[in-house]
């Protein structure tokens, strides 16, 4: 049972069925049809994919402590951490908004990272950690709602409209934000989640298709 | 590039959403789950055109309240304003900040009715099982799934402001309840893209050749 051909695969945008192809490291094999992508080979990414989120983390957690911004006007000054700025909406009466905020900056970020940490750091020991399909499920549904990079946009803006009315100093938060936003961006482009599926066995062999 | 072909679907068989694994979608009773990550599987999301419609009716009902209401009031000593997303872009602008002007504008108002549009475009396209343009339909989906999120801008703007901008008396700033109108566009949009599926387009095509 040495040569059954290439696994099948079906293309996530339009149905496809094709055959894989083998890739060296860095290729990218598209859809013949529609052009989506359907896997990367890289080497090491798993690896490299941990060194970015353990970066990562560590920017996020001071992201979230320090002030993002400050300003003053006539001596008197005001800051806010991302946290501040969510309990400040919550006590205006904006809940949704402010839950929305909180979701998508805060718990949908933190998550990540740490199911990554939890997901990535047995794996380079050989580990396979129990449930990580579910892990991986769950990180694959939120990861439309981690909107770090939306915000650093925010943040930019609130800078220039702020800046004609008072003057306001950048804090520490908002360098880290700069660097979270990098981070996860290069996290993403690193991360193949087809690595880790590979490390899954699959449990009834007649339902997968050769 | 060849517009027919083989779909997963017309063999039977099912890729996980999830994993990718192929699989044979044979469940008559109950649902099928994907033998190496236990997922749900169908070959085509359920129900996808009938609750993207819903999300997305349920989007242009609140995208005239996401811009008609105010979603930031700013008060100082020497004036008050209310500003819905327009007037706030068009403030901006009259104030020299063109270049961030733009992006707002881009962000609050041409990527809301941009997807509006895209996703209504899809579904009637789906719903007449059109043959027309299937590789541009799918980058016109993806590009709906890539540029959803940005809208968030001014949402996050407000929050900024909201908390920043709290001197007595001197200025303050409020967020508006425009703002709770717009966040929920935002998010019944990113739904609405989630629950379609860029398979329909191509089923058509796969059926046509079959024949
Ligand atoms: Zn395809
Ligand atoms: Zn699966």
């Amino acid at each position: 049972m040495n040569i059954h051909p290439k696994p099948l695969i079906a293309c996530r945008e339009c149905d496809l069925l094709q055959r894989e192809i083998p890739l060296s490291p860095g290729e990218t094999s598209c859809c013949s049809r529609c052009g989506a992508t359907l896997y990367r080979c890289s080497p090491d990414s798993l690896d490299r994919t941990l060194a970015l989120v353990l970066a990562a983390s560590l920017l996020f957690i001071i992201a979230n402590v320090y002030p993002i911004l400050s300003i003053e006007i006539q001596g008197d000054r005001n800051a806010t951490n991302l946290y501040g700025a969510v309990s400040a909406l919550w006590d205006q009466d904006m809940r949704s908004v402010s839950f929305l905020v909180f979701v998508t900056t805060i718990l949908v970020p933190a998550i990540e990272l740490s199911m990554m940490i939890f997901i990535l750091l047995p794996l380079r020991q050989q580990r396979v950690p129990a449930g990580i399909p579910l892990l991986l499920r769950i990180l694959q549904s939120i990861k439309p709602w981690g909107m770090v990079e939306v915000f650093m946009l925010g943040i930019l803006v609130s800078l220039v409209k702020l800046t004609d009315s008072s003057s306001v100093i950048p804090g520490v938060a908002l360098w880290s934000f700069g660097g979270l936003t990098l981070m996860l961006a290069a996290v993403a482009t690193s991360f193949n989640p087809r690595d880790v599926w590979a490390h899954i066995k699959t449990d009834n062999a007649q339902g997968a298709v050769k | 590039m060849n517009r027919t072909g083989v779909s997963a679907g017309s063999m039977g068989l099912c890729s996980c959403h999830a994993c990718g694994l192929v699989s044979r979608a044979e469940s008559i009773f109950g649902t099928a789950h994907c033998p190496r990550c236990d997922a749900r599987i169908h070959i085509r999301k359920p129900d996808s055109v009938r609750r993207c419609w819903a999300l997305l009716i349920a989007a242009y009902i609140l995208y005239l309240p996401a811009n008609l209401l105010t979603i930031m009031e700013t008060g100082s000593l020497v004036n008050y304003r209310k500003d819905t997303i327009m007037s706030g872009v068009v403030h901006l602008w009259k104030t020299g900040s063109w270049a961030i002007s733009a992006i707002v504008f881009i962000a609050s108002i041409i990527v809301p009715l941009f997807k509006l549009i895209a996703l209504t475009l899809l579904l009637v396209s789906v719903k007449r099982r059109s043959t027309w343009w299937p590789n541009q339909r799918t980058r016109l989906y993806r590009m709906v799934e890539l540029v959803g999120r940005w809208s968030m801008l001014d949402i996050y703007v407000v929050t900024i402001l909201a908390a920043l901008v709290q001197i007595h008396s001197l200025a303050t700033v409020r967020a508006g309840s425009g703002a709770i109108a717009f966040g929920a566009v935002v998010v019944l949009t990113m739904f609405a893209a989630q629950e379609f599926d860029p398979r329909l387009i191509w089923d058509p095509l796969t059926k046509e050749s079959e024949l």
